[in-house]
Order: C-alpha cells, then structure tokens, then sequence
C-alpha cells in the first residue's frame, strides 16, 4: 500500500515536471534513453526494422509534431489539401520519415553525442537544440533538432543532419509530384514509396 | 612547378570533355527547377558516376572499411583533416574571421607536433574547434551567394562557384604543392579519396530508403548542407512559404 502510494504520488509530480520539461533536457534524454537500449540490443543493432520501429514508437514518436512535419516538407501547396488531405499526407509522411530515421538509428554504435545547452527566455516557443554526434576516426556530425512548444511539451518538428534537414529535403519532391499528380497523386507516391519499402526491405548490406 | 601545369593540363582537358558533353546533351533540355538548369546534363553524369561508383569507388571503400583496423582509419582520416587545416584556416582568413583562422592554425601547429604529423587530434580535445571551410564558400561570402547546380562523375555534386572553388582547393592544397614525388602523391590523393567515400557509406543506406528520386534527393542535400556551411552551421531559417 505505502508503495503504491509513492508510486501515485512520483505519478503525479513526474507530469507536470515532464510536461515543462526545458527542450535541450527533453533531446538529452530521450536520446540518452533511446542509445542506451541501441547499444544494448542485439537485435536492433542487427537491424531488426519490426523492432526498431517499436523502439521508436514508444520512445522517440511522442516527441514529435508529424503534423507540422509534413506541412513543412510540403510547403506552399498544404494550405490548399483539404483536412482529410493533410490527415492523409500526414500519416503516409510519418511512415517515410520514422522507417528513415529507425534506420539511421540501427548503425549507431560506438558514438556518443554532445549536446549544446540552449539559451532560453521564459516566453520562448521555439528552440532549436544543437547536438554533436562523435565517432572515432571521423568529423563529428551536427544533428539538430528544432522544437515548438505546445500545450502538451515540447515538440520537435524539424531535424536536421549536417546541415541538411530531413523534412525540407523532400521539398523540391513534393513540389513536383503535386504539379504531376495533384496532392491526391502526392499522397499515392509516398503510400507507394512505403508500400516498396515494406515489400523489399533495404538491399543494401547483404553482402 | 612542372607537375603544376601538368595536372592543370588534365583536369582542364577533363572538365573540356565534360563541358563539351554538357553543350551537346545538357543545354538542350533545360530542366523546371530554377535551381538546376543543366538537369540534363546532370542527370547524365549522375548515372555515370552511379555506375563508376558502384563497380570501382564503392567496393574499394567497403573494404578499406572492413579491413582496416579503426585506429588507422583514425589516423588517416586525422592526417588529412590536419593537412586540411591549413587552407581553412587561409579561407577563414579571407572570410575575415581572424579568430577561427587562429584556431585553424593553432590546431596545426598542435597536430603537427604533439599530435604526431597530426596523426592525433589534440587540438580537438584541447577545446580547438575543427572548422569547414573551402575557396567556394569563400567566394559565397565575397557575395556570389545563388549559384547553379552541377553534378560531375567522381568529384560528385558542385555548383558552378563551387566547381571554380574546388579547382582553386585542390591547387593551394599542401598535398599538391608539397610531394615531390608524383607516384606518392598519387597515392596519397587516393588513400583520401577512399577515406572520404568510406565515410560516406552509412548515409548511403539512409538515402537509398528515403529518397524518391536519388539525384534530386542528393542535389537538394548538398543545396542546404553549402547553405548551412557558407553560413557556418546558423543559416537562415527557410519557412513554409518560400
């Protein structure tokens, strides 16, 4: 009873706490949490995509603004979808980016990451987090994350790699499938862009 | 001096070919993105670099990937990035940002030394921020900001201020300048062709999966990763509208 108790009571004051949680804290540890279990699963290290994609469902996705992922890869033409479009962009886009980055996440290994503190003013709503990813033998990698805050926390809506941001990569893409296809034509290119990636997995390291 | 204007010979008498091949094939179909106008062309050498890769680049840095030890992987990438430093910390100069140009020549000078023939990277564990700068970037600052895009086989993607910066690179480079002998040069330029490509080989994995299109994927990367790098790492931010 006294430790169901506690439990309750480190229940209610962990929310709050969490939910204002500064964003370079929120990246630092849900990074930290995210490595720890990449480093100690031989499966996920193996590249086990069902099970990366479990990992990143629970740890990473609650982190995440999809919605407003996709109107920024998209750009000028979401204000024209419809709801039901941008509902549907939005799924699809989730499924492209999440497989994308699960799999950046099954090569890391030996590398530990940096993370720069952020400057804060208490009426702040964006942040952008800078990390550094270091490997030996090689440059460290900028990999930034930038965030928004809502009512429920902080929400990382863009992510950026070397300076390349993986969301407003697929810009130029997007743009043209639209003036091809429409935006219901953009919405079948991603579905069938997932639909292959399902079917055959990365060929890449067989050999 | 003669190994000079011998090599300016070839690269010219290369890039002659490749120019003639863009006038006969590129020009022709001018592509819709304002940013890339000799898509065609691009496109071209896009495939033959694909193919050139596939069949020699990208095995040789597979297995100098697996067979050498990650010490000596370490080493070499060090030793390059310290030959590096020099014409950084010169284009930092240029840049007017004296204050990286002495860390830049600080960290040689420590790499050099202490670090043996810059083998180790001291300097970065002394608090020396190790930079990325090049001759195009400094042509950016100087106000030559948009440029277009080209894609060339096995130097891979440049625009036109960065194919003119690279050029410029390669000569003021100390592994140019500073072997005499033509065999070892040789090889040295292909030992960092390979450590260069062999750290490229996670990404291509990610690219291969989240790219509809793997040219304009790559063109659209290398357009924001020079953005980000003319504006050292903080370039503006683009929003939803443009």
């Amino acid at each position: 009873m006294k430790k169901l108790f506690a439990f309750l009571l480190a229940c209610l004051v962990a929310a709050p706490v969490l939910a204002d949680e500064a964003p370079d804290a929120l990246v630092k540890r849900v990074s930290e949490e995210v490595l720890d279990i990449v480093r100690k699963d031989k499966e996920v290290q193996s590249g086990n995509t069902k099970k990366v994609l479990e990992l990143v469902d629970a740890k990473v996705l609650p982190h995440f603004n999809f919605q407003h992922m996709t109107a920024l890869a998209v750009g000028k033409d979401w204000r024209r979808a419809t709801p039901q479009q941008q509902q549907q962009l939005t799924q699809e886009f989730k499924i492209l980016l999440v497989r994308t980055y699960s799999n950046a996440l099954t090569s890391y290994r030996d590398q530990t990451i940096r993370y720069k503190p952020v400057k804060l003013n208490a009426d702040d709503t964006e942040a952008i987090v800078r990390t550094e990813v270091l490997q030996p033998g090689n440059k460290p990698t900028q990999l930034d994350y930038t965030l928004e805050k809502l009512d429920s926390g902080w929400k990382v809506y863009d992510v950026t790699v070397a300076g390349i941001s993986l969301v407003t990569n697929y810009r130029e893409t997007f743009a043209q499938e639209v003036r091809n296809g429409g935006i219901d034509g953009l919405i079948q290119s991603i579905a069938n862009k997932n639909k292959s990636l399902e079917t055959n997995p990365p060929k890449a390291e067989k050999k | 001096m003669a190994k000079f204007s011998e090599m300016g010979r070839r690269t010219g008498a290369a890039l002659a070919v490749c120019g003639a091949v863009a006038l006969a094939s590129g020009c022709a179909t001018r592509g819709d993105n304002p940013k890339d106008p000799y898509e065609g062309f691009n496109r071209a050498m896009f495939s033959v670099n694909e193919g050139v890769d596939k069949v020699v680049t990208k095995p040789l840095a597979t297995a100098y990937d697996k067979v050498v030890p990650l010490p000596a992987k370490a080493g070499v990438g060090n030793f390059f990035g310290n030959v590096g430093d020099f014409w950084i910390g010169i284009n930092n100069g240029l840049q007017g940002k004296g204050g990286d140009s002495a860390e830049d020549f600080a960290r040689l000078l420590i790499n050099s030394t202490v670090g043996i023939f810059g083998l180790f990277d001291v300097a970065s564990e002394m608090g020396l921020e190790k930079h990325e700068e090049d001759f195009g970037q400094t042509v950016a600052r100087w106000g030559w900001a948009e440029s277009d895009y080209l894609f060339w086989p096995v130097i891979g993607p440049r625009t036109v201020r960065d194919t003119g910066g690279w050029l410029v690179d390669i000569y003021s480079d100390p592994l140019a300048w500073g072997i005499e002998s033509i065999p070892v040069r040789n090889s040295t330029w292909a030992l960092r062709f390979v450590d260069v490509r062999s750290g490229l080989l996670p990404a291509d994995k990610v690219v291969e999966e989240a790219a509809f299109d793997k040219y304009s994927y790559i063109r659209d990367a290398y357009i924001q990763r020079r953005r980000s790098l003319i504006h050292d790492g903080h370039p503006p931010r683009q929003l939803e509208e443009d």
